[in-house]
């Protein structure tokens, strides 16, 4: 097996299922993970358990362990669970494939979060709403189909209430903030998670791996994935096993149409040019574009900010990008903090619309790690100060005990007869000297006397029983 | 592992330019028809100016001039002082105007995008105070237009060529007649103000419906939000309504102060400019809304029978703060005022 270049930075190497020749990691251990086929009747940690084992993450693109997003703290209530069949990008449509193929494991998967997320609901009963863009009917009528095949299996009264909720097509719409405002009205708090509104969000695919894991036994090895671009032969989606290289895929789909196609990972808005084909499919690759090569024209001349506000309409957390970019650009870092620059969900709606052609996201991704960088620099620098000055304090009171002691020495001296003091002395410390012999009476002597006795009598209680054990 | 920039569709500066230049073009073919040569010269005049002082400026600031020359937005300046600018105006005016728009408005500042006062206007505004004669000299639309009375009124206006007789051909503007009247404590009727005498105010009327027309169809085409023009023309109704219904025969009617003057051109072509107004939402409606109730404020009581240029600079300088303190609410965060 030949370890892999990662394309999320830092290019670490990903020993993968496919990639370069085998060396005995080819298939899923088939005792490793038993299928639970009877999942309903069990509790929400085995379940919890048992998805973290199939290495199940956020499909959608964040790659956050599922089991911990499933692990909510006992006291907080949930009362919806929120299902993402929205795009994240345009370009993508392998949510829109899944949902239009596999719509029953993702509603099963969906049950199966219900199931684990029940014990936190107040009383007893979730919400899960299922939000999927207008402009897939093909999906959001499998769904509805399968959605009423689970209604009707389980009968009158079904503990939890799933819903397919249509929602308009409009980047970001995919974006977990974006979508809970649209289909709850609520927003997530700044810096907070939607589990402090009582919310669980997951991606379809995610529930769908879910599924597989708890009642197939199936570790999370492939996904569903997009190639697309104008420089594909025959763009579809497949479910590819990750560790393949990119260029395998694309081979797949027929090939580049000419030689020198760009790769890039991820939809048009958030994507990121690929400089090799060797680059495996992870947890986190949506969709492969192939991009013919661009006619030879000027470069983008970028030109100084105009105020026109474009950026402002565009953007999706209603920021003020204009003013972010001005104090980004300065580098005035605080008072892009205080204009919400960590709100920012790196869109590129802004990018897309502004007439001056400024790289409005670059610049915030730029003043972000500039801030983050600063701040462990503080934080390492204030952990050294307290180090130093902790040592400085042990010193310090190590130097005044020893001149306490000293001091306490030349008094004892002092107090001594003088007769004794001109006695030489070998031991070295005129205070053992001047100490009086130990008196017999002295309760403390009794005390140690009375130990020692104490202790013979164990030690030779001990060797009595030991060769009785040791025959044993 | 590169971060690709997201595509870009939509239209660039120069595209945004271009077209307020187009929209431009109605209420310029009027004034083309009601003053002929001396308007041409102004536009020419006013736009080689704008050119050269953008090149200009560009070279001592060691500045790429092709991006910028090519971006209109120093034509869309030139364009607007010279269609707010009096018919025939003298070459040395113009020149002068646009030093003050483009150097020190614009460049001195930082060039494009950094200018606090919107340049057109303080160039406008700086020879308004200089050459008050001049400026007030509007030719009067029957006297001139493209035939040989209207050429040897660009000779001489422009050139200072032959001998031209102001007084024949200058006339005062409706609205100068209006606050004439209005400080002379007659009433708007017994100044004998023709309401709807051809071309002098109806000419007015026609020239600011053919503005609304232009900046009707930026808004369609997205180039500029509704915030600005709607709280403008709203505040200045407002204020001048309320005035007419309290003594309407002292003073003018809204109708009449949204068709005359520079109203339309304000609101649509100078208001709006993207640089110098204000840019979150409500700051735009208070920064219009100022600009609408200075605009009847002076124009009722002030020095100067209109006021556009004025307004837009006063309130120019209250944008940082406008800005600072209407920031809309960001989502996830709790209203600014709000517990």
């Amino acid at each position: 097996m030949r370890p892999a270049r990662s394309p999320t930075p830092p290019a670490c190497p990903i020993p993968a299922s496919c990639s370069g020749r085998r060396g005995g990691l080819d298939e899923a251990d088939p005792q490793g993970l038993p299928p639970l086929p009877d999942y309903t009747q069990l509790d929400d940690a085995t379940l919890r358990c048992r998805i973290c084992e199939a290495g199940i993450v956020g499909l959608g693109g964040a790659v956050f362990p599922a089991a911990i997003k499933l692990n909510v703290k006992p006291d907080v209530p949930i009362r919806q669970l929120i299902i993402n069949g929205a795009e994240c990008e345009p370009w993508i449509t392998c949510d829109d494939m899944l949902m239009r193929t596999r719509a029953d494991e993702i509603l099963a998967g969906a049950s199966l979060m219900l199931q684990v997320l029940a014990s936190h609901a107040p009383d007893g009963k979730l919400t899960c709403l299922i939000g999927i863009e207008d402009n897939k009917p093909e999906a959001i009528a499998s769904m509805q189909t399968a959605l009423m095949a689970l209604t009707l299996r389980e009968g009158r009264s079904p503990p939890h209430t799933l819903r397919v909720v249509p929602i308009p097509t409009r980047y970001p719409a995919g974006g977990e903030k974006q979508l809970i405002r649209q289909l709850t009205g609520q927003e997530v708090p700044s810096g907070g998670r939607p589990a402090d509104i009582g919310m669980i969000c997951h991606n379809v695919a995610t529930a769908r791996a879910i599924y597989r894991a708890v009642a197939l036994g199936e570790p999370l090895m492939s996904r569903y994935v997009t190639v697309t671009g104008d420089g594909v032969t025959a763009p579809a989606n497949f479910e590819v096993p990750f560790g393949m290289p990119v260029g395998e895929l694309v081979r797949h789909a027929g090939g580049m149409l000419e030689p020198d196609c760009t790769l890039n990972m991820g939809g048009s808005m958030m994507g990121m040019a690929l400089h090799s084909e060797q680059v495996p499919v992870v947890k986190a690759t949506n969709c492969i574009r192939v991009l013919r090569p661009l006619p030879e024209q000027a470069p983008d001349i970028t030109l100084p900010c105009i105020r026109c506000g474009r950026c402002a309409e565009a953007c999706p957390m209603s920021l003020l990008p204009q003013q972010l970019f001005w104090h980004a650009h300065a580098r005035e870092l605080e008072q892009a903090e205080a204009l919400h620059l960590f709100d920012c969900i790196e869109c590129g709606c802004c990018t897309h619309v502004c007439p001056s052609h400024i790289p409005l996201v670059s610049y915030y991704r730029f003043a972000k790690a500039d801030i983050r960088s600063k701040r462990t620099a503080r934080t390492l620098a204030d952990q050294a100060r307290t180090r130093h000055e902790f040592r400085e304090q042990r010193l310090e009171r190590a130097r005044r005990e020893r001149a306490e002691k000293l001091a306490r020495h030349k008094a004892a001296v002092k107090q001594s007869p003088p007769t004794e003091r001109n006695i030489p002395d070998d031991s070295g410390t005129a205070g053992v000297a001047a100490t009086p012999p130990p008196a017999a009476d002295d309760p403390r002597n009794a005390a140690i006397q009375a130990a020692l006795e104490r202790a013979q009598a164990r030690k030779a209680a001990l060797t009595q029983q030991e060769p009785r054990e040791s025959g044993s | 592992m590169t971060q690709t920039t997201p595509p870009r569709t939509l239209p660039d500066v120069a595209t945004l330019m271009r077209q307020v230049l187009y929209a431009l073009l109605p209420g310029t073919a009027l004034l083309l028809y009601l003053y002929g040569f001396g308007l041409l010269s102004n536009l020419i005049l006013a736009c080689l100016c704008a050119w050269g002082l953008e090149a200009l400026m560009l070279h001592l600031r060691q500045r790429p001039l092709p991006p910028f020359l090519s971006d209109y937005s120093v034509i869309v300046t030139g364009w607007l002082l010279a269609v707010s600018l009096p018919a025939c105006s003298p070459w040395w005016l113009i020149l002068i105007s646009m030093v003050f728009a483009v150097v020190i408005g614009k460049h001195l500042y930082g060039g494009l995008g950094q200018n606090p006062f919107n340049p057109a206007m303080l160039g406008y505004a700086a020879v308004l105070i200089s050459f008050p004669l001049e400026m007030t000299r509007w030719p009067d639309p029957a006297r001139t237009g493209f035939d040989a009375a209207g050429l040897d009124a660009l000779l001489a206006g422009v050139f200072g060529i032959g001998s031209l007789h102001w007084d024949s051909l200058s006339g005062a503007t409706p609205l100068d007649q209006v606050r004439m009247a209005l400080h002379g404590g007659k009433s708007l009727v017994d100044s004998g103000m023709p309401l709807f005498s051809w071309p002098r105010t109806l000419g007015w009327n026609l020239l600011n419906l053919a503005w609304l027309g232009g900046g009707l169809w930026l808004l369609w085409q997205r180039v500029i939000s509704w915030h600005i023009p709607v709280a403008l023309l709203g505040s200045l109704t407002l204020f001048s309504g309320l005035f007419w219904l309290l003594d309407p025969g002292h003073y003018a009617s809204p109708l009449f102060h949204l068709l005359q003057g520079a109203t339309m051109l304000g609101t649509f072509f100078i208001a709006t400019d993207p640089v110098t107004a204000s840019t979150t939402p409500l700051g735009k409606i208070l920064y219009a809304g100022g600009i609408g109730a200075f605009v009847y404020i002076i124009r009722t009581w002030g020095g100067y029978p209109d006021a556009m240029a004025f307004a837009v600079l006063i309130m120019n300088m209250a944008v940082p703060l406008l800005d600072h303190y209407t920031q809309p609410r960001v989502y996830g965060h709790r209203h600014r005022w709000l517990p």
